[in-house]
């Protein structure tokens, strides 16, 4: 509305930084769509199952949580509520991005399914509302897309490759799950969180049925949240 | 058929979560105790399946290769590796110390 009129090459100028970001982003976690495709399958689920997993959850961190669990012995009921648990702040995404996509009918339910950690980073670091939404749907399908196309890549791989420890597959998963949390360790209070979680689940491995530490680690991860102090609340932040 | 309902399960609260956001009021969403907790959900679960992923089989606890994919994993995130990057000179390391006769 107050915006200024831009001018017409400086409008294409921007929306083509747009489309590149979004499609670098595309790419560069496509790529890792191939390792969960060859966990998932290591992990004992089927081709088609890990295809499944990418086309209907799409969420990386939950795909990998669930097939991690599964692999390693947990139940369907311990691996379902992890993968749901990381996939709570798709919801808080989609919060932040109804002014800007302000979805209706149809579009909706494409908009919730395309709605994750790298189309909303994406949205919501542009200016203007229309590049918002270029971006939100140019990394969002670019994503889907490559993700998908990947898995189908890694599961075949995965299925050719035989034994997984051999190549060091149970390895890699260890590798994507510290690579995901990376990211976070930015101020005081997730790296609080994650010591604790570790430590949690360190103590429970031994002692509690495969798959219920980590929900464990969640539920004193959500108390240790609940009483942080609020004046450590930004206290050693590095961005916002 | 257990992967089949863990798949199809999964995904449904998946998809049920993404458009809670654009349909659930968002005052539910946005209260301060709900927005705590979600914010920081991630870092302690994946913190947890990091340590359940690389030093445990079953209930035991073990150190084996894993440990030492870890380490080399979190050596290229230090260096800024990429994520394929970093997962592929984990599965090596392991792959590497394991056709040696370690782990």
């Amino acid at each position: 509305m107050s915006e200024e009129p831009a001018p017409p090459d400086a409008g294409a100028a921007s929306r083509r930084a747009v489309v590149r970001q979004g499609v670098w982003v595309a790419v560069a976690t496509s790529l890792y769509g191939v390792s969960f495709g060859a966990l998932s399958v290591a992990g004992g689920l089927t081709v088609t199952q890990t295809c499944a997993l990418s086309l209907l959850l799409f969420s990386g961190g939950s795909q990998f949580a669930l097939v991690g669990i599964l692999g390693g012995g947990g139940t369907v009921g311990a691996a379902v509520a992890a993968a749901s648990l990381l996939g709570v702040r798709n919801a808080l995404y989609g919060l932040q991005l109804v002014p800007t996509m302000q979805p209706t009918g149809w579009r909706r339910a494409a908009i919730a399914q395309l709605t994750i950690d790298e189309s909303t980073a994406v949205a919501v670091s542009q200016a203007a509302p229309p590049l918002r939404r270029l971006g939100f749907w140019v990394t969002g399908l670019g994503v889907y897309l490559g993700w998908n196309l990947m898995t189908f890549l890694g599961a075949l791989a995965g299925d050719a490759l035989g034994d997984p420890k051999r190549f060091g597959l149970d390895a890699a998963a260890s590798a994507a799950f510290v690579a995901l949390l990376w990211p976070r360790l930015r101020a005081r209070q997730p790296v609080a969180i994650a010591v604790v979680g570790a430590v949690v689940t360190t103590a429970l491995i031994p002692v509690i049925p495969q798959g219920l530490p980590v929900l464990a680690a969640a539920f004193v991860g959500a108390l240790v949240a609940l009483w942080w102090p609020d004046r450590w609340q930004d206290a050693g932040r590095v961005d916002g | 058929m257990s992967g089949w309902i863990a798949v199809l399960t999964a995904s449904l609260i998946s998809f049920a979560l993404k458009l809670a956001g654009y349909t659930v009021p968002p005052a539910r969403l946005e209260h301060p105790r709900v927005l705590r907790v979600t914010e920081v959900l991630p870092a302690a679960l994946l913190a947890s399946l990091v340590v359940l992923q690389t030093f445990s089989t079953g209930t035991h606890l073990v150190l084996d290769a894993r440990a030492a994919g870890l380490g080399v994993a979190v050596m290229a995130l230090l260096l800024r590796a990429p994520f394929i990057v970093v997962v592929i000179v984990a599965a090596a390391t392991a792959a590497g110390l394991r056709a040696l006769g370690w782990g």
